[in-house]
């Protein structure tokens, strides 16, 4: 017998017994359905993780500065010399930041506002560029000038939306500062939102803040290649300017945290998938039940089967393939659940889903191999029922 | 095994199953002409722990072209009998050759193949399958043997043509009266063509004037050189056969006709 023709012969009686069969494959249709939409949401998540951290930069570092004391503090001369003699390192940007309340007129910022004390090199090193107006200049440190670059989101919150804010004198901490630019929107990252921020020059910061030393060197390295060969060669420069005190500074690097984001989402997706191969199981046993029932109520037709000249292998076929053709089905239908479940909560719920190929067709073999599993037992019995007790049958 | 063309493959048949029991050269001379030979043929069962004895040495020589009804009471041991013939069970001692063939001992799969090639079933209560239409009914056995479409499509309209029932072909079996059901049954054994028709009470689920037609038919049959062998509690219908056979307590007797 055929392969076309054991599924013909399947599909007449699934046809036969509409309702039953779809309930029978109920339970695989979830358990697809589930695993390809939890993996989905694993993956969308693992994307937007990703993305948030590569508008950070992956090839970045940035090394903290954790001690306290004089001894355990980097100058600002220390922190730009940081990457003398390190290869590969492509912009170096050392930063002091605190929070201020900022006024302007009789507004003032709802909440405390990060200062970022920065060099000029910090524009091109963390990418943040003046939409309008200018970034701080080599004179305004050397000056100690009070000028402020504003990020939009705090600009809007003092000026009012679309009011460009350059030229304008604004109080921080009590303190008159300048406004010469504003900085183009970047959005919200990992490490919160990017545009709710002033930047004013680092050494005009370390005197608000009264602060000697640097706390953050960034570090933009020319390739991801070479990130740990940099962050081994600051290191050992580190460890030297500290005396041996490890404790002092932290190297952090993107890469890693990007690495052991993603790792975190993928193994709870993996969890909760596996959790839904057990409704997977549990939908194999529904169909076995179902297909043990079908080869009770059929006695009669097998017996007849047989007498026609029907072998073992005929009848195990047949009934093997209608167990294969429901929960395959189940599957199928489960599939096209997954991908309806996944554009509603991209479009509702604004959760990312990405639906993987790989892990359709893996849900799709497996729904097919449950079929398989546990189509087997019944099929088996009712190819090894003898013809005179099967045709006897009532 | 070849098996797009019929007659090939029942002489390979012939020749895988034949092969160890034709050097039996002890045969009795008729035993080897007759298509269907019965020789001390014995049957018991195991009920309850006891071993209940059905057939006791049954003897029965059918030759090609012969009308056999095998007649008797019920728990004589027809059905067992007729179990045996249809290859649907195997003797526990004694010989049975169909066809050239031993079956006696043949395995499972083997018996199937018997079946399919060397038997048309008629039951008394049709034994159609309800889901499948007159045509898809008839041509079930050629599926099995493995035929391809064409073939098969051609078989089953000859078949069914032979019975008159060539413009009720995609009709289901719910759709046609017990009479056609069991015209449609006759297509279905006629189909493979096989060298027995074996027929349980064909017309015992019928009234009297379409059993009647039916009975006509397989005497038409009979005429167009078909062996058949008709098994009934009726005397009426067994009248009908060239030879009838009377079945009590596990042996047959002969009523009438010939030989044993």
């Amino acid at each position: 017998m055929k392969l076309s023709q054991g599924i013909r012969m399947a599909w007449k009686s699934i046809l036969a017994n509409k309702l039953r069969t779809v309930l029978s494959m109920l339970g695989i249709l979830i358990g697809v359905a589930t695993v390809i939409a939890l993996v989905a949401m694993g993956q969308g998540s693992a994307n937007e993780v990703s993305s948030q951290l590569k508008g950070l930069g992956t090839n970045m570092l940035s090394v903290n500065i954790t001690g306290r004391g004089s001894d355990t503090t980097l100058s600002l001369p220390q922190a730009e010399t940081l990457g003398d003699g390190v290869g590969g390192i492509e912009g170096l940007s050392p930063t002091v930041s605190g929070s201020v309340t900022a006024r302007y007129g009789s507004k003032q910022t709802e909440s405390a506002v990060t200062v970022e004390g920065v060099t000029p090199d910090y524009e091109d090193v963390q990418s943040f560029h003046p939409q309008s107006g200018r970034f701080i200049a080599p004179i305004d440190l050397t000056a100690y000038n009070k000028v402020a670059v504003l990020g939009v989101d705090t600009s809007e919150e003092l000026f009012g939306a679309g009011v460009s804010p350059v030229g304008e004198t604004i109080l921080l901490n009590g303190v008159k500062y300048k406004v010469v630019g504003l900085l183009e929107p970047k959005g919200t990252s990992l490490t919160g939102s990017n545009d709710e921020k002033i930047i004013i020059p680092i050494t005009t910061a370390q005197r608000m803040f009264q602060s000697a030393g640097v706390r953050t060197v960034s570090l933009k390295v020319a390739t991801v290649d070479q990130m740990s060969a940099v962050t081994a060669q600051l290191e050992t420069k580190l460890t030297e300017i500290f005396r041996g005190n490890t404790n002092a500074y932290r190297v952090t690097n993107q890469e890693d945290l990007k690495e052991t984001v993603t790792s975190v989402s993928k193994t709870m997706s993996t969890m909760m998938a596996g959790v839904a191969c057990i409704s997977l199981v549990v939908g194999g046993i529904g169909i076995m039940n179902i297909m043990l029932v079908s080869v009770t109520e059929r006695t009669r037709e097998i017996g007849i089967r047989k007498s026609l000249g029907a072998k073992r292998r005929d009848v195990l076929f047949q009934f093997l393939v209608e167990a294969v053709t429901i929960s395959s089905l189940g599957g199928l239908l489960g599939i096209a659940c997954a991908y309806g479940a996944c554009l509603i909560m991209t479009a509702y719920f604004a959760t990312a889903t990405q639906i993987e190929l790989q892990v359709v067709l893996y849900a799709f073999l497996f729904s097919a191999a449950v079929g398989v599993l546990f189509g087997l037992f019944p099929a088996n019995k009712a190819a090894s029922l003898r013809p005179v007790d099967a045709l006897r049958h009532d | 095994m070849k098996r797009d063309k019929r007659k090939a493959g029942d002489g390979a048949l012939e020749e895988r199953i034949g092969d160890g029991t034709r050097a039996d050269a002890a045969s009795a001379e008729r035993h080897e002409e007759a298509l269907l030979s019965i020789r001390d043929v014995r049957k018991s069962y195991r009920m309850a722990g006891e071993e209940v004895q059905i057939l006791n040495g049954v003897n029965l020589h059918i030759p090609r072209g012969d009308f056999v009804a095998i007649i008797g009471p019920s728990g004589s041991g027809k059905s067992t009998l007729m179990n045996m013939i249809g290859c649907l069970d195997t003797p526990t001692s004694g010989s049975y050759r169909l066809d050239g063939i031993e079956v006696k001992g043949l395995s499972d799969n083997r018996l199937a193949e018997v079946r399919n090639r060397k038997i048309g079933f008629i039951f008394q209560s049709f034994h159609l399958l309800p889901r499948l239409s007159a045509f898809e009914n008839v041509e079930l056995p050629l599926v099995y043997r493995g035929l391809a479409a064409k073939e098969r499509k051609a078989a089953a309209e000859t078949a069914l043509a032979k019975v008159g029932l060539q413009d009720r072909m995609h009709h289901r079996p719910n759709q046609l009266s017990g009479g056609q059901m069991q015209r449609v049954a006759i297509a279905r054994a006629l189909a493979g063509e096989p060298p027995i028709l074996l027929a349980d009470e064909p017309t015992g689920a019928l009234d009297t004037k379409t059993g009647a037609d039916v009975l006509g038919l397989m005497e038409q049959l009979n005429s167009q050189g078909h062996t058949i062998v008709l098994i009934t509690h009726d005397l009426d219908v067994a009248a009908r056969a060239k030879r009838t056979v009377f079945m009590k307590d596990g042996l047959l007797s002969e009523e009438r006709g010939g030989r044993t």
